[in-house]
């Protein structure tokens, strides 16, 4: 298990390396000047190239990977003298945009997406697996029927259209939550405020999801439930209670974390309509218009955070599956 | 019979798959001796059989025969010419006198193709147009292994597994081929089935003179088809024996072990007999063990067993690898 | 009661779509005490779904059931098909257990075999830890595992065929039922590993005085252990005998083609193979009269007409054989002379 992981981190920080490259090599390659995007409406010539040498895109682009890097892990120094400003480790380079450090900006938006992420994760697994575990017990009858229509509607209908309505009519027409965003909220300062504050983003994105994850469910317990484990199972004289409990669950759900860990992987990258919709300043926002604004250190940083997750991500499940699954101890 | 009469020789032939086995960084490889040289001439128009427990490595030597898998050392020879270092594109004009048929009739048809379409592709694949056209030629086929000629557009899954197993024979023997390697042919199918496909192979080898190596775990039937009978055993060749004389004088332990473990539809003879129980289980064949490989499990093992490996000699009309043969 | 097991008339059919599929039709059978009773029959012939049935395994929202199958417990005795089903499946472990084909997926291969095999005994003993670590152990070492307080520890993966088909038996052992059902037990195994485990299953008869219910497909294995011998073809039993009328005095055409289709390894000098025409039909649309008659080579035996009109009835040839055929009963003998199995 040791030699596993170890392995599998090695191999996460080649990958990581390899995509932060690959980052850089793209911008580099994009017919612009990374320099002039530092002052705005400000810029002459010299600001310019002040500019250009504080940040080093004066130098040649593998030595400003260096930087990079060697930032990551002591921390970066930009620019002389006085009007020096330091970046901590782990640097990301600074967002001229505004006016801070990256990894500064990250840790604003970070809580957030997580708190989107985690809440809607924990509330669609609830609801997915839950319905998809009721509809697999009684297939063919009301409750299977019922998943189904929730199924149909969780799928069809696109995240914009669940946020749009779900804004509408709680915020605007009943004003139960306010409809702008009033800044951050840690979950242990203000319970209460927090969950006002994802409230809606949770539903919006489990919605969709849930949708996904019960027809998923389903389909895996109904799938377990003709294996010829589960016959000898009952063959013991198992109650079906105890078949479905004992027997059944544990097989069928585990190929339910693995969708479950990726998709939320997908979540730390950003769920931007969702955060547009609501107008949350998380991660997929700033992103969004980091590209935008060919905000390079902001685009690599988070590039690089969203192949860190999924990458943290499937060892996680590799390493949960070792657990649930004799068959693939490591 | 030498190799250089035989239609078809292979000469010491191994076949060993990798396994990892992983570290942090480094992978230490670990080999699977699924075939450990075996060396076997078969005479044209002849039909040997290769029989053997799970693991034994009948499947992977069957595919080495016409490199579906190429094999790791040892000489294939056919119609004496060395074809075992022969690059595809040579390969594959003999592809069509070299053909095999596989276990299961259900996966070894694509499900949407027509059945028609099944049996003419090799004529595409070759580039042949036969006499009188391809379907008329397909329809030909279809009667020869008994099916209807008229179902030549139906699809695979409209066709029981017999029926299935008649489809894969068709394809194989479109080409009008030299040499079958017939892979457990009638393990997937009931006994009434079965007989009907043996009956089909029996014909097919009398009347076209194909020559066929036919790959079953079942004695009986590898018997009742095969002229001589070779058992394997953990990727070596423990007896060839002439197919008459296998069950009335086994020369090898392991033969005799398989064959009083075969239960016959006899309530008499099963009645009478001394089973012969072989105590443990099959070694791994990534660590066979040393001398003979059957030595673990042979009660007639001395200490010479499980230093030396045996040669193979001739006992009667058997040959055998064994130091205390029967 | 005397018997352990008495299905009278059974019936099961699967409604679908496409129409009823008739699996069963009107089957009865006993399974006395130290008795083997095999069922042979080709796939779809409904032995299978005969052996799900004694079990009560089969979902009763998709099968239709009839006739009765009783089973005595202790001094009531149960019928699987109409009585109760949480009174059936208190019976299941305890009196009647199965063993299955594919040992391999019949084990769950998430749980460590102690766990599965204490876990049968627990159904009916809860809460008697202690002694179902004891009784797992017992049975593992019964079953010929070698190591067995060890071995329990080990997950299904870490056995090998043989030793997981022994594992199954142990398991089915757990509380010593009167019955055990036996689903192609040795089909998925190599033939040596067969020899061991039909020894096996024959040591532990004699020692429990169990009926085994054997389900399979091969003449060899049923030559091998059992008594009596029950032959079906699409739903119907078409002979029921000890096994030497089976093996030796065959009465229905469809045991004469099943015996004449096994290539025999004893002769020697080989005769060709006398297999049965055709395709055993499709269990939606049953041939009408005799399921068999339109593969059947004897059919101008009988009288004119007769097998495509009705299905001939199970008559008896002796007090302990019988069979199903329109041929008259004197002529048979003639008629079969040469089956290849004669004495």
């Amino acid at each position: 298990m040791l030699t596993f992981v170890s392995r599998r981190l090695v191999y996460a920080a080649i990958t990581l390396l390899i995509v932060s490259m690959a980052v850089y090599a793209i911008f580099a390659i994009l017919p612009f000047d990374p320099a002039a995007l530092t002052c705005g409406q400000h810029c002459t010539p010299l600001v310019i190239r002040a500019n250009r040498i504080k940040l080093g895109f004066d130098k040649p682009l593998w030595e400003q990977y260096w930087m990079f890097l060697h930032g990551i892990f002591a921390g970066r120094t930009y620019g002389v003298g006085s009007a020096a400003f330091h970046c901590p480790a782990p640097a990301f380079g600074y967002s001229f945009n505004d006016n801070m450090c990256v990894t500064e900006l990250l840790q604003q938006k970070l809580p957030i997406t997580l708190s989107v992420a985690i809440g809607a994760l924990i509330l669609w697994l609830i609801v997915g697996v839950g319905l998809g575990i009721l509809a697999a017990r009684f297939k063919g009858r009301w409750p299977d029927t019922a998943s189904s229509v929730f199924v149909l509607f969780g799928t069809s209908l696109p995240v914009f259209v669940t946020g749009l309505f779900l804004l509408i009519w709680v915020s605007i027409k009943w004003k139960i939550i306010p409809i702008s965003f009033l800044g951050y909220v840690s979950v242990f300062s203000d319970p209460i405020g927090f969950v006002k504050l994802f409230i809606l983003p949770w539903i919006t994105l489990a919605f969709a999801f849930a949708a996904l994850y019960t027809r998923f469910t389903r389909a895996s317990i109904l799938e377990t439930l003709g294996e010829d484990y589960i016959r000898t199972a009952r063959a013991k004289g198992l109650s079906e209670k105890k078949v479905l409990r004992i027997h059944t669950f544990r097989a069928a759900l585990a190929p339910i974390v693995t969708l479950a860990s990726l998709d939320f992987a997908g979540l730390i990258g950003g769920a931007i309509l969702t955060e547009t919709i609501f107008n949350l300043p998380g991660i997929g926002q700033w992103t969004l218009r980091s590209v935008y604004e060919f905000n390079l250190p902001v685009v690599v940083c988070t590039t690089i955070l969203a192949a860190g997750v999924v990458i943290i991500m499937n060892l996680i499940v590799d390493m949960l599956y070792a657990v649930l699954d004799p068959r693939v101890r490591i | 019979m030498s190799t250089e009469t035989a239609l078809f020789s292979i000469q010491n032939l191994t076949k060993h798959f990798p396994v990892k086995k992983s570290g942090v960084f480094n992978n230490q490889k670990a080999l699977v001796k699924a075939v450990d040289g075996i060396s076997l001439d078969i005479a044209e128009g002849e039909t040997v059989g290769i029989v053997g427990e799970s693991g034994c490595g009948k499947t992977t030597a069957g595919r080495s025969f016409l490199k579906l898998i190429e094999p790791t050392s040892g000489k294939i020879i056919y119609k004496g010419e060395d074809i075992t270092n022969l690059k595809p594109g040579k390969m594959r004009p003999l592809r069509a006198e070299l053909q095999i048929i596989f276990q299961d009739p259900y996966s070894a048809l694509n499900p949407r193709q027509t059945i028609g379409n099944i049996i003419s592709a090799p004529f595409e694949i070759q580039g042949i147009t036969p006499d009188g056209g391809v379907k008329k030629e397909v329809q030909r086929l279809m009667e020869r292994v008994g099916l209807n000629p008229e179902h030549f557009n139906r699809y695979p899954h409209e066709f029981s597994g017999g029926q299935r197993q008649r489809i894969g024979i068709a394809r194989a023997i479109a080409l009008k081929p030299k040499f079958v390697v017939a892979d457990e042919p009638v393990s997937a199918l009931d006994v009434s089935i079965q007989a009907q496909v043996i009956n089909l192979l029996e014909d097919l080898k009398r009347e076209d003179g194909i020559t066929i190596v036919f790959i079953a775990h079942d004695l009986s039937v590898v018997q009742h088809i095969s002229d001589r009978v070779v058992v394997m055993y953990l990727g070596k060749i423990m007896e060839i024996s002439d197919s008459n004389n296998l069950y009335s004088a086994p020369r090898h332990p392991y033969t005799k072990a398989l064959l009083s473990a075969v239960p016959q539809a006899d309530p008499h003879i099963e009645r009478t007999r001394e089973r012969i129980i072989l105590s443990g289980d099959l070694p791994s064949p990534m660590n066979p063990p040393s001398g003979c490989v059957f030595s673990t499990r042979c009660w007639k093992a001395q200490d010479i067993c499980h230093s030396k490996t045996p040669e193979m000699v001739q006992v009667g009309q058997s040959q055998v690898a064994c130091h205390f043969p029967e | 009661m005397t018997s352990l097991l008495e299905i009278s008339n059974l019936r099961v059919s699967f409604p679908t779509d496409d129409g009823d599929v008739h699996a069963v039709d009107n089957l009865s059978l006993t399974l006395n005490a130290g008795e083997t009773v095999a069922i042979v029959g080709e796939s779809g012939s409904g032995k299978t779904v005969t052996s799900l049935s004694v079990m009560g395994l089969h979902n009763p929202r998709s099968t239709k059931l009839s006739g009765s199958i009783k089973i005595p417990d202790g001094d009531q005795v149960i019928d699987v098909v109409n009585d109760d089903a949480e009174k059936v499946r208190n019976m299941r472990g305890r009196v009647m257990s199965m063993i299955f084909q594919d040992p391999m997926s019949s084990l769950h291969p998430y749980f460590r075999i102690g766990k599965q095999l204490a876990e049968a005994y627990l159904v009916h003993n809860p809460g008697k830890k202690e002694e179902a670590r004891k009784r797992t152990v017992e049975m593992l070492d019964l079953v010929g595992i070698p190591e067995p307080a060890k071995r329990a520890k080990d997950y299904p993966h870490q056995f090998s065929g043989g030793m997981r088909q022994r594992v199954m038996i142990a398991m089915a052992l757990m509380n010593t039922p009167r019955v055990l059902i036996a689903d192609e037990p040795t089909t998925a195994l190599d033939v040596t590993v067969q020899a061991q485990i039909l020894t096996l299953m024959q040591g532990i008869q004699k020692e429990f005085n169990m009926g085994i219910l054997l389900i399979t497909h091969d003449l060899g294995v049923v030559a091998a252990i059992a008594d009596r011998v029950s032959v079906m073809y699409a739903g119907n039993i078409v002979e029921q005998g000890s096994a030497d009328d089976i093996f030796y005095r065959p009465m229905a055409p469809y045991t004469v083609g099943l015996l004449n289709s096994v290539p025999k390894i004893t002769y020697g000098e080989k005769q060709r193979l006398q297999s049965i025409a055709g395709q055993p039909p499709s269990l939606i649309n049953l041939p009408s009269g005799c399921a068999f008659s339109p593969r059947c080579t004897y059919i101008e035996n009988a009288p004119a007409g007769s097998c495509a009109a009705t299905l001939p009835d199970l008559v008896g040839v002796s007090s302990s054989h019988v069979s199903r055929c329109h041929i008259p009963e004197s002529d048979r003998p003639q008629v079969f002379s040469h089956v290849a199995g004669g004495k």
